[in-house]
Parts: structure tokens; sequence; C-alpha cells
């Protein structure tokens, strides 16, 4: 039994819930900060070891061809494939930007190391140079009425869905937000904005 | 987005925003950026792993070797760099040259680093950065050259260092001093962050924020003399956000083996054990020079203050 003075956690939208971030590279941190700020406890996930015990991970924003060249070396050896078999026991994975990009099953034009866990292909660094990056704010009717402010930076864009995929978001040429089943997509950054409806949404995945 | 029309909530993209300026930052963390003088050298730098290459044409310790005027890259050859990799592209303009920077912003290139590594252009007069859509990067020694160049637009400030040395121990002082002014800053009461602002010769505005939040309102990366994954880890532990590494890759015996293994440093910069393995057998580093050797008219940090 709980002692009166024992700290009391903080309140939280999942009790318990235990959610890693993908920390090799990118903007990880803020994507502890945004879940931390809803009372959930966070793990930085650099190592295979660190998935043990995940309720859901999340993939940050970077550059996915540094973050899949880390992968390949000895102390992340072997993360990917345990991805893969988390992603596919149904584990809730959300990918951000890079995130998606890894998520994909078909990325255009490239080779690239993959998870390959979600039917969707998508188009690297679609809108071109970061002059072109931009603010957009949103239709996503998933997450209310409200425009979600989308930030979207060096963004990829998904192209093509394949079944049992649900688009959730789009933009006139491309999709930017898509989920299926215990996975999610979106090509752009809910982590470095004030909204966290996204955040939350993902979260409600973790059942 | 150039592509993108509005969307139904009537409201069009826009770009060029300081949180789309800034954010661009946000995703290299944990990363490096490697600089390049060539399309092999770029690709070299993507296949090692580095999140962004950097396009001048010779490298600062060719810079020191060569003498002469260093301006921005030929286009023709930054062009060849974009087309070879497929991640970001940052190039240099020299301090205050608005017009190499329009130019780089033109090339389509995804950052431009203002730096004091060229020959400075104006010895009064940083650029406007606010005027662009591109994010810059610039050089900082302290607190108040980072707060002033943020004011001025920086969405990204890096530690000066003394580039084209191979010698960290001015990138290390620098990082302390922004550090360390950040916690001194958080110890004063409001009344006295006024002349705190005044001693920096900074915007009170911006050391207001710094000493709410305890940190840079952009990323704060390591630059100018890192040469080995011990290098990296160092600066890491030390607080920044990534690191730069010039002439240190490219002056040493095997870059790519090099490069990779300062990737694996900058991830891992925690862990002993990992930066043993991957600093093992690396081959010759940069000769390099001491900084305490140079005469204060080759200090390149003195540039642009």
């Amino acid at each position: 039994m709980a002692s009166k003075t024992a700290p009391q956690p903080p309140p939280s939208l999942v009790g318990g819930v235990l959610v890693g971030v993908l920390g090799l590279q990118g903007d990880f941190r803020e994507h502890i900060q945004k879940l931390e700020s809803l009372g959930v406890t966070t793990r930085d996930v650099r190592r295979t070891s660190d998935l043990d015990g995940l309720d859901a991970l999340i993939l940050p924003g970077g550059e996915s061809t540094a973050v899949a060249i880390l992968e390949s070396s000895k102390a992340a050896h072997g993360i990917f494939d345990e991805i893969q078999k988390l992603g596919r026991a149904g584990l809730p994975i959300w990918g951000t930007c890079m995130g998606s990009i890894l998520l994909a099953k078909d990325i255009e034009g490239s080779k690239q190391g993959r998870l390959s866990l979600m039917n969707i292909t998508v188009r690297r660094n679609a809108f071109g140079p970061q002059r072109f990056s931009a603010e957009q704010p949103l239709d996503i009717p998933a997450l209310g009425a409200k425009p979600f402010p989308g930030v979207f930076i060096r963004a990829p864009l998904i192209t093509h869905v394949g079944k049992d995929v649900e688009v959730l978001g789009k933009v006139e040429n491309g999709i930017v937000m898509a989920r299926e089943k215990n996975l999610l997509a979106t090509v752009f950054h809910p982590e470095v904005v004030d909204d966290t409806r996204v955040h939350e949404y993902f979260l409600k995945m973790i059942e | 987005m150039n592509t993108n029309g509005q969307s139904k909530n009537g409201q069009s993209p826009k770009t060029g925003t300081t949180l789309v300026k800034r954010a661009f930052p946000q995703m290299l963390k944990g990363g490096v950026i490697m600089d390049v003088v060539n399309a092999e050298q770029a690709k070299i730098a993507e296949d090692a792993g580095a999140v962004a290459v950097m396009a001048l044409e010779r490298v600062p310790a060719d810079i020191r070797a060569d003498g002469g005027v260093a301006r921005m890259s030929d286009p023709e050859l930054i062009i060849r760099i974009m087309e070879a990799v497929s991640i970001p592209v940052m190039a240099k303009a020299r301090i205050g040259h608005f017009v190499e920077a329009q130019i780089l912003q033109a090339l389509g290139v995804d950052c431009v680093d203002e730096s004091e590594v060229l020959t400075m252009a104006d010895e009064e007069n940083h650029i406007d950065k606010h005027k662009f859509d591109v994010p810059f990067v610039c050089g900082a020694r302290n607190l108040g050259e980072a707060l002033r160049r943020i004011a001025e637009g920086a969405a990204m400030i890096r530690t000066k260092g003394e580039a084209g040395t191979g010698d960290v121990v001015e990138a290390v002082r620098h990082a302390r001093s922004i550090f360390g002014e950040i916690r001194r800053l958080q110890s004063l009461s409001k009344d006295e962050r006024y002349s705190y602002a005044k001693n920096l010769a900074a915007p009170i505005d911006l050391v207001n924020e710094v000493a709410d939040t305890g940190k840079l309102p952009v990323v704060n990366f390591a630059a100018g003399g890192l040469a080995t994954p011990a290098d990296a880890a160092l600066l890491m532990q030390l607080g920044v956000d990534g690191v730069f590494v010039g002439s240190g890759i490219f002056k040493s015996g095997d870059p790519a083996r090099r490069a990779a293994a300062i990737v694996k440093a900058t991830t891992y910069f925690n862990d002993p054990a990992v930066l043993a393995e991957v600093s093992r057998g690396l081959g010759e580093p940069m000769v390099g020079r001491t900084v305490a050797s140079l005469s204060e008219k080759e200090l390149l940090a003195a540039r642009g203050i």
C-alpha cells in the first residue's frame, strides 16, 4: 500500500505506458518531450535490447540513409529485424517524415535499408530543396474539425497505398498521413508544434 | 511547397517561416555534417552515414596552407554535389556577402553557412538572414555571438572552433563558453538579466528566452578542429546537438572508414566500449597544427564576432 508521502505519478492519458523513440539520429528528443508532457514514460532506443517491454515505438524525423547505415553498425546490429518482428506482431509503430520512409515497403527509386512494414509507396524529398519546405494547416478528420498545423521539412509524400491502408490526410499531390492497423505514418512533424493531437491519436492505438 | 495548391481549409503553404527554417536543423540532430569539395567526396560522406554535406572549394586546412581569398564554391561544383547525393547539401558564403547567399539559395542548397572560414566580405555587418527562405548556420565562440547571429535570423549555430587545424581545443572552449554562460544566466534574478544582456551585447528578449528555457532557441552543433571519433563524442558529451567535421575526414589516411567511425561515435557518444571499437585501426589522422602555434592573424574564429 502506498504511503501518504509517496510521490504521485504524473497525470497520464495512458497510465503505465512505456513508449520508445528510436534515438539513432534525428529529432527524437522532441518526441520524448512531447510524450513526457502527456505523462507518458519514454525510452531512447539505440540498441536491440532497448526494445524489450515497449508498448509502442516512434521513428522520428531525421536522415533515412544515415539511420539505415547506423542500423548496420555493430552496436545497433539487428535492430531493424527486431522492430520488423514487433511490428508484425502488432506493436504500435508511428513514423514521422524519415520514420514514414523507414516504414514503407516501397521507396521510389531507392534500394536503401528500411523496415518494409507498411503497404505504402513513398517519394523521398517530394517537394524539392529546403527552401520549398513549408507550414500548411491540414484537414485531418480523425483529429477533429480544427486543422492540424502541418510542418513539412524536405518531406516525403505517400504516393500509393495498398489494401488495408486508411488514408487519414492528404494535400493536393499526395497523402500525408496514413494508418495500417498498428502502423501510423505522417510525412509532417507533429513533434515540432504545440498541438499534441497526433501524439494523443497514436497513444490511443495502444490497446 | 511549390507544387502544393491551396487546401480545403483555404490556407496555402507558407515557406521560409522561422519555424520551418529552425525545424530543418532539428532533423540533423545526433548526426555528422561533413565538408566535401566534390561529388566523389559527397558520395563517400553519404555512404558513411553523414546527415548532410557542406560544399566548399577547399577544405579549411588547404585554405590555411594556400592562402589567398577564399570565396563561395563554383555553382557548377555545388550542382554536381547536389546531383550526387540525396542528403541535404549546405554551402558556405562569405560573412556579409548576401549576394553569394542569394546565389546559393537560387541554386537550391538546403542551408547556407555564413562562414568565418572564408574571407570576410563585410567587416561590420553580417547577412540579414531574415530575408531568405533558406536557413542559415553561423559560427559562434560564446553566447553573445550566438544570440547576435540568431537575432540576425540564423536558424542554427555551430561553435567556430578553429577550422583546418585538427586541434579540438577551441571547439571545446566555445562549447563550454556557450553552455557555461547559459548556466550563469539561469542563476540570475530577472532584474539582473538586463545588465547581462548588455555585457553579452545581445537582445534582451533572446536573453530572457534562453534564461527561461535553459537552451538556445536553435540547434547547436560543434565545429572547428574535430578530427577523431573521440573528438566528436567529447563535444556530444559536453552537450552539443551534433557535429561538423571538416578537414578531419578528407585530410586523413582512410576517409571512408574515419567518416563512418565518427558517425557511430556521434550516436554512441556515451558508450566508451563502442568508441573504443570504432576508433581502432583508422589509419593516419590529419596531421594538423596546434592552435597555440598559430599567429593571431591566422585565427579564423576572430572573424565576424
